[in-house]
């Protein structure tokens, strides 16, 4: 499977279209719209075209010369290259003439003339589109009995991808995806004619976060993934259509297992969402669920610290603790890493326990108001005439994103704004992209309202803003009166807000969003006062993810009984008295909402590891043991009663109703007054500290996926260069980054990206932790940095 | 100097004047027909001035109306060529393409190096009549000397303000940046000459969409035209379509410049009448190459480049017409003639040549890229006497996947043959692919006895496919 | 070395500037890289991606696509024999064994003094001149076997070598630009309208 074509059926056009012309194809009339390509006509109406270089979502260059159809002209038929050639009202194509399926054979020929004949020891031999398509329109024997080409094989291009150039037909989808998709031109064809082959820079990798869709889109086993090599034949793999949680982008994919072993996620192409893409992280991290660290058993503390347990004993002690604690002093953080139907029926459940304390979040969001703005979804963004970008870097949160503003910017189609307090992903496709640090984000945003180009391009139509939380040490609300400042200035305006953990929109939106501005600081700061006397972590690990590093110590070590649900003992979950172990992804059918509001299902494709089980399955067995009757057995019911309560939710919704696209959810939420901040001067001896992540970190399933693990960069300070010297290091050397709460000491780099006056550390890395320096609430943080002797 | 016989370094040997109308050629005789001072001293830049002293439509008229024919190979008329851009869409470029690397062909070089002036000369015009805003000059890379004479040239021009800002003192405005190449015969096609002056590798782009005058450098209209083509301008516009139109024939008017190489008694580059003289002439006459060397006979000869299909003495009336050549199943292109006498060993020099064009394949396309190289492997076994009769067949079978159908061929009285007439269809997106196999299907057709002779009778036995 | 130097970044520059896209300028500035080190290194390939906006692997995509880009080093003075049609015709074969057996090497090899590197070539537009071939691309022409020793004592005793520069140099006069005499290059993107001789009037 290379690709998955799903181009829109001309059945839901809308009547009368102005585009729509009409051809036949072998003998039989197809309706297809003006610019089309002859090819993706032909494949909607099941006459199947071989190719190799054609992809549904890059540039045709029209080289294999597979595609190669018959169309009648002037001067009789033409053989004219079907993924290059629009379709002409009243044109006539044939795919079945002896002349073509002449032709047909003698590329094939052409094509295996130099391919070794090693399909049995293959990674792509059983869904291999060059052997396939040597059956279905090949000849079936080769004459070439000349010596093939030989190169040394295979070579690593990269951490995760090795390269076979003996195996490659050299149909540019790999190069023209890094290029083109990807941005990453780092392969490139070398060399020319029979030499041609694909290679990267003298020992430069292909290091390129999007370097496994080309293992996918390889139409042989030339470009082959790490993780998967050898690991199985794809006869073997059974397949699930399902949806990826790693980021709240909400990729589409399929779940591919064999003896009930995760073995590989594959792209799907879901037109709203991720064309087929996705990043490495979301592609590798099956490793993680198959990993040997997995919490297979619950455990409860004791004197010796955790000690296995059953689940009945564990789930009393739970019970016990809930029991004797008044609702007021039980608090619920996290669900963003499950399904909706976890987090809803744990809202449920506190609900029925009349716990108001709740917060999918973990500090390190935006308000729940921000889903009170007239919402935007990927597509309205991506065909926008101006976005605006407050958000962090999102080729490093949110890849798939990246890719889909980078195609929209890059063909034109919208201008992006950018301002950010250093360059991201995007800033060398964006119109403007202006440096600034949050607290004067909004200042930024008036000044620039106020330039006559800017105002005219905004006018010129609609504007959607993309806001997430730009900087983890800087205060939430300059995000929000940042937007603010735009919606003031462009009411029509509307938001598409990018929270990046997995199912964190869903999770808030069935349930566990915050009641009365009680949110995950809040509740942490009430469990550092004594306040909470059951503390409950689904899948949240407050010591690795809160940014205030002390607040999230206070928290934990002040609740008097801690419980977390995970797949994992996380850092906080080996603070906790009784630790439940969770189905990971893969393990547990549901739904789950991506950043737009947009509902999707995932899928169970293997049994949970040991005894795990779903969190809601947790949540409603607890309810029994209380005493309420949540009134749910089946995942089905839970559903049901969701579609009843849940705004948005509905018949649509349902694991068995709901396809590939999803559905959009509108927002409940309405629009709060935000309380508006203002600039905060630094003082010129030191550097404001900007926090935000990188796509490899000390997450979970990044850190538990053996190939992903080693990728991370570490923790580390970059300032720029001519920064450097008032610093007193050389680039690489050892720094100590210090203000009024801690200090720490981590090697400085330099990098033009970065503005003068500012140091930027990446979130959960390796090495020192930078949330010492870190106070939550505080409007932005300066810090000294000194050489150490 | 004793190793350069023909001709002393640095300059270019070959050229045979005669007596006849030159239009091209009038200063190659000068030993420094190169310089600005001797340009100047034979009309130089006298056809720019004309053309500037009227309004741009009427200079593209009177290309129009001359017919000038692109002397690149494809033999397009360049005024009509102009006229192809798409309306309002700015800004246009002129690309020159001196990227001569055809085998056999000897003539842009010349101009280069013994007449850079009035090539520049000849950019400008077609800039003025065409509303091109910069013109690239693309000389091959290997040619040292046309890249120094060029520039040398041009910092003349300049300097003098022929070329530049007002040029001549008028609103015309335009620069040449010379530019060059680094050696790939691919990139003499128009759109790989594109892809490689944007700094890519030269491969071609698909017509359609590519059509560099509609879509060309940079996603812009974009004129390519051949240096002799460029070169016939200043001419023009200082005699007019009308004595331009008065040599030569209606549809082939003017002279052309052909390079006449192997086994001849005088080879050599002339500047010839188009549409009437023969190739008899050519090979035979006087005032040209006098004759095949050691008064051997004639066996074959390439009319028009490495790419065009043989003839053979059959062919030998036929003047330089299109109208003419295409119908006798083989083209004029580059004004190339190579000559093969009756010593040739035929299977080798189509091994040469079907080499040549598997080495230069850009790889883009799949029948290209495996096929030329196919069927060099085979031919060279052939050649080598290891090959069977099977592998004759299989040349053919390779041919078909490259260029389906009948492959033009000309008349042969002694095998029975009619012609099949220029052009063939291919499965490839530019004429290297089908280059590869011209040679080795003119030579088996009109030459199989020579092939059977060097095989062994066997019969093949297929090789399963992968994956079965 | 190995990345431009000084005077070649200066020259870079300038070419850059004649191109409405600087990307236009590689070829020009891998010939630059290459008559600085005699070859094309790395590090100039990863420079010159900088100077045109290009990654090291795109540059390196292009340079290896041209047959003059060599990576390794090679003789003083690089021999192209051509062995192509009408050379073949007139003993470019023949030529070419003679010339294997007075270097000492083979067609590819370079002689161990580091003098001359020996190259078949393909068709070098001197076809009535044949058997030709090029030394530093500068040609020699209807050569037989004497010419061709002849000429390796000539270049072995320095007597070319004004005429011949080492392996890497082309042209010796660039192309220059005067400043008040230029038009300037223009990002295409920047032009909306056409020239302003196109009004129908004559220009002078
Ligand atoms: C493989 C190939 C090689 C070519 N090489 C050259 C060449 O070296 N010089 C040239 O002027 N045209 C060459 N052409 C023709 C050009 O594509 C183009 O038609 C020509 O430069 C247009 O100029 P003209 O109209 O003045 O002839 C070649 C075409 C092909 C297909
Ligand atoms: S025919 Fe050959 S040279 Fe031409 S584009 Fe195809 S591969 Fe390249
Ligand atoms: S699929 Fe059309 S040429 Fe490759």
């Amino acid at each position: 499977m290379t690709t998955i074509d799903n181009t829109t059926d001309v059945a839901d056009m809308p009547e009368p279209d102005p585009n729509a012309v009409s051809i036949t194809i072998n003998g039989r009339t197809v309706a297809a719209r003006k610019g089309e390509l002859i090819i993706a006509a032909a494949d909607r109406a099941d006459e199947y075209i071989p190719r190799f270089c054609y992809h549904p979502r890059m540039s045709s260059v029209g080289m294999c010369r597979q595609c190669l159809v018959e169309v009648e002209g002037p001067r009789g038929p033409m053989m004219v290259v079907s993924c290059m050639t629009p379709v002409a009202d009243g044109q006539v194509v044939r795919t079945d003439t002896p002349q073509v399926k002449r032709a047909h054979e003698g590329i094939i020929e052409l094509l295996l003339a130099n391919h070794p004949l090693d399909c049995p020891v293959c990674d792509k031999g059983g869904e291999c589109p060059l052997q396939d398509q040597a059956f279905s329109h090949g000849a079936g024997e080769s004459r070439f009995v000349e010596e093939k080409r030989h190169y040394e094989k295979p070579i690593p291009i990269s951490d995760l991808v090795f390269l076979d150039r003996e195996r490659c037909i050299l149909c540019d989808r790999c190069t023209r995806f890094a290029d083109e998709v990807a941005g990453d031109p780092l392969i490139s064809f070398t060399q020319r004619g029979n030499n041609t082959q694909v290679m990267t820079f003298p020992d430069e990798p292909f290091a390129s976060y999007f370097s496994g869709n080309t293992v996918q889109i390889c139409p042989v086993g030339a470009l082959t993934a790490q993780p998967y090599r050898f690991k199985a034949r794809p006869w073997d793999l059974e397949q699930r259509e399902s949806t990826c949680t790693t980021c709240s982008v909400g990729c589409r994919t399929v779940v591919q297992s064999s003896r009930d072993e995760l073995l590989r996620y594959q792209g799907v192409d879901s037109d709203p969402v991720n064309w087929g893409w996705l990043c490495d992280r979301g592609r590798f991290n099956f490793q993680s669920v198959n990993s040997d660290d997995r919490l297979t058993h619950p455990l409860t503390k004791s004197a010796s610290g955790l000690q296995q347990t059953s689940w009945s004993e564990a789930l009393e002690n739970v019970a016990r603790s809930l029991r004797h604690a008044s609702p007021t002093s039980i608090a619920v953080l996290g669900g963003a890493r499950g399904t909706n139907e976890d987090a809803f029926m744990w809202a449920q459940l506190a609900d029925a326990l009349g716990v108001t304390a709740r917060d999918a979040q973990l500090a390190d969001g935006l308000p729940v108001s921000v889903f009170g703005y007239p919402q935007a979804t990927i597509d309205a963004a991506c065909s926008a005439a101006t976005v605006i970008l407050l958000a962090p870097d999102l080729k490093e949160e949110l890849p798939v994103l990246h890719i889909r503003l980078r195609d929209a910017a890059n063909k034109k189609k919208i201008r992006i704004i950018e301002v950010s307090a250093q360059e991201t992903g995007l800033s060398s496709l964006a119109w403007k992209s202006v440096r600034a640090d949050g607290s004067s984000v909004a200042a930024e945003i008036r000044s620039l309202m106020a330039d006559a180009a800017v105002s005219s391009q905004i006018a010129s139509g609609p504007l959607v803003v993309v806001a997430g939380r730009s900087n983890l040490a800087e205060s939430a609300d300059h995000v929000m009166t940042s937007i603010d400042a735009v919606c003031a200035a462009v009411p029509n305006a509307s938001v598409l807000p990018v929270l990046r953990r997995g199912n964190v929109r869903g999770a808030l939106s069935v349930g566990l969003s915050p009641r009365n501005g009680a949110d995950a600081a809040a509740i942490l700061e009430a469990s550092a006062a004594g306040r909470v006397d059951c503390l409950v972590l689904l899948g949240a690990d407050p010591l690795s993810d809160v940014p205030d590093a002390d607040l999230a110590r206070r928290g934990i070590a002040g609740a008097k009984f801690v419980v977390a649900l995970d797949t994992f003992l996380t850092a906080s979950a080996a603070h906790a008295d009784v630790v439940l172990p969770v189905a990971a992804y893969g393990e547990k059918d549901g739904t789950t909402m991506n950043l737009e509001g947009r509902v999707t299902n995932v899928v169970q494709k293997i049994t949970p590891r040991g005894t795990s089980r779903a969190d809601w399955m947790i949540a409603a067995e607890l309810a029994d043991m209380l005493g309420h009757d949540l009134g749910v057995t089946t995942l089905a019911d839970v559903q049901k009663k969701m579609a009843q309560s849940v705004v948005g939710f509905g018949a649509t919704t349902t694991s068995v109703a709901i396809k590939r696209d999803g559905v959009v959810v509108s927002s409940a939420v309405t629009r709060e007054a935000v309380a508006s901040t203002t600039s905060v001067a630094r003082n010129s001896y030191d550097f404001r500290l900007s926090v935000g992540r990188k796509l490899y970190d000390n997450a979970v399933g990044t850190a538990t996926s053996p190939s992903l693990s080693n990728l991370a960069p570490g923790a580390r300070v970059t300032v720029n260069p001519l920064d450097l010297e008032r610093v007193g290091a050389p680039a690489g050397g050892n720094v100590r980054l210090s203000n009024a709460h801690s200090s720490i000491v981590l090697p400085v780099f330099v990098s033009e990206s970065v503005p003068r006056g500012s140091a930027v550390v990446p979130f959960n890395q390796p090495g020192a932790d930078v949330r010492e320096l870190i106070r939550h609430g505080e409007s932005v943080v300066d810090v000294r940095i000194e050489a150490i002797a | 100097m004793t190793s350069n016989p023909g001709g002393t370094w640095p300059h270019a040997p070959g050229f045979y004047a005669g007596d006849r109308p030159k239009i091209v050629t009038s200063r190659f005789e000068h030993e420094d027909s190169y310089t600005l001072t001797r340009y100047l001293a034979t009309d130089g830049y006298a056809g720019l001035r004309a053309a500037l002293g009227r309004p741009a439509s009427d200079v593209h008229d009177e290309v129009k109306n001359a017919t000038v024919l692109g002397r690149g190979g494809a033999g397009f008329p360049a005024g009509n060529k102009w006229g192809l851009t798409p309306q309002g869409v700015w800004p246009r470029y002129l690309v020159v393409n001196g990227d001569e690397s055809e085998p056999g062909t000897y003539k842009d070089r010349l101009l280069m190096e013994r007449d850079p002036h009035q090539l520049i000369e000849g950019c400008l015009i077609a800039c003025y009549a065409a509303g091109l805003s910069q013109c690239f000059l693309y000389i091959r890379g290997e040619m040292a000397l046309a890249q120094e004479r060029v520039a040398a040239a041009l910092n003349e021009a300049y300097a003098a303000g022929y070329v530049g800002k007002n040029i001549l003192g008028s609103r015309f405005s335009v620069d040449i940046v010379l530019h060059w190449g680094a050696g790939a015969y691919v990139v003499g096609e128009e759109t790989a000459l594109i892809e490689s002056l944007e700094g890519n590798r030269g491969m071609p782009r698909l017509k359609p969409p590519y059509f560099p005058a509609a879509i060309g450098l940079y996603g812009q209209p974009t004129i390519v035209n051949n240096v002799e083509t460029l070169a016939n301008l200043p001419w023009l516009m200082r005699n007019g379509a009308a004595a331009y139109t008065a040599i030569g024939t209606a549809t082939s008017p003017g002279t052309r410049m052909v390079a006449v190489s192997g086994h001849v008694n005088r080879p050599g580059v002339y500047e010839i009448i188009n549409g009437t003289t023969t190739f008899r002439d050519l090979l035979y006459g006087d005032e040209f190459c006098q004759g095949i060397r050691n008064g051997n006979e004639l066996k074959a000869f390439v009319p028009g480049g490495g790419s065009a299909p043989w003839f053979t003495p059959d062919q030998l009336d036929l003047p330089f017409e299109a109208s003419q050549v295409g119908p006798a199943g083989s083209m004029l292109g580059s004004g190339a003639v190579m000559v093969m006498d009756s010593t040739t060993d035929i299977p080798r020099a189509a091994l040469t040549l079907t080499k040549f064009y598997a080495h230069e394949s850009c790889g883009k396309c799949t029948p290209c890229r495996e096929g030329g190289t196919w069927l060099e492997r085979i031919l060279s076994r052939v050649v080598d006497g290891k090959g069977t009769d099977a592998d004759l067949d299989q040349l053919l079978e390779v041919g078909e996947s490259i260029c389906p159908g009948a492959f033009p061929h000309a008349s042969n009285e002694k095998l029975g043959l009619t012609a099949v007439p220029f052009p063939y269809r291919m499965n490839t997106i530019c004429f290297v692919g089908p280059s590869a196999y011209a040679p080795v299907h003119s030579a088996l057709t009109l030459f199989r006895s020579e092939f059977e002779a060097r095989v062994t009778k066997r019969t093949h036995i297929p090789v399963t496919a992968v994956g079965q | 070395m190995a990345r431009l130097n000084e005077e070649n970044l200066r020259l870079a520059r300038e070419i850059i500037g004649r191109y409405p896209k600087p990307r236009s300028a590689t070829i020009p500035l891998l010939h630059l890289a290459q008559e600085q080190d005699g070859h094309v290194t790395k590090e100039a390939m990863a420079h010159i991606g900088e100077l045109v906006g290009a990654t090291s692997a795109e540059v390196y995509g292009t340079a290896s696509f041209y047959e003059m880009f060599k990576f390794e080093p090679v003789g003083r003075y690089l021999i192209n024999i051509c062995g192509t049609m009408s050379c073949a015709l007139m003993g470019a074969e023949e030529l070419m064994h003679h010339a294997e057996e007075t270097l000492g090497v083979h067609i590819g090899g370079t002689t161990s003094d580091g003098m001359f590197t020996l190259e078949r070539a393909e068709c070098q537009a001197a076809c009535t001149e044949a058997p030709c071939l090029q030394v530093n691309y500068r040609y020699r022409f209807r050569v037989t076997p004497q010419n061709f020793d002849d000429l390796v004592d000539q270049l072995r005793s320095g007597q070319l070598s004004d005429e011949i520069p080492q392996h890497g140099t082309l042209a010796v006069t660039r192309q220059h630009i005067p400043a008040d005499k230029g038009v300037g290059a223009v990002d295409p993107e920047l032009v909306t309208e056409g020239p302003a001789w196109l009004d129908g009037k004559a220009a002078l």
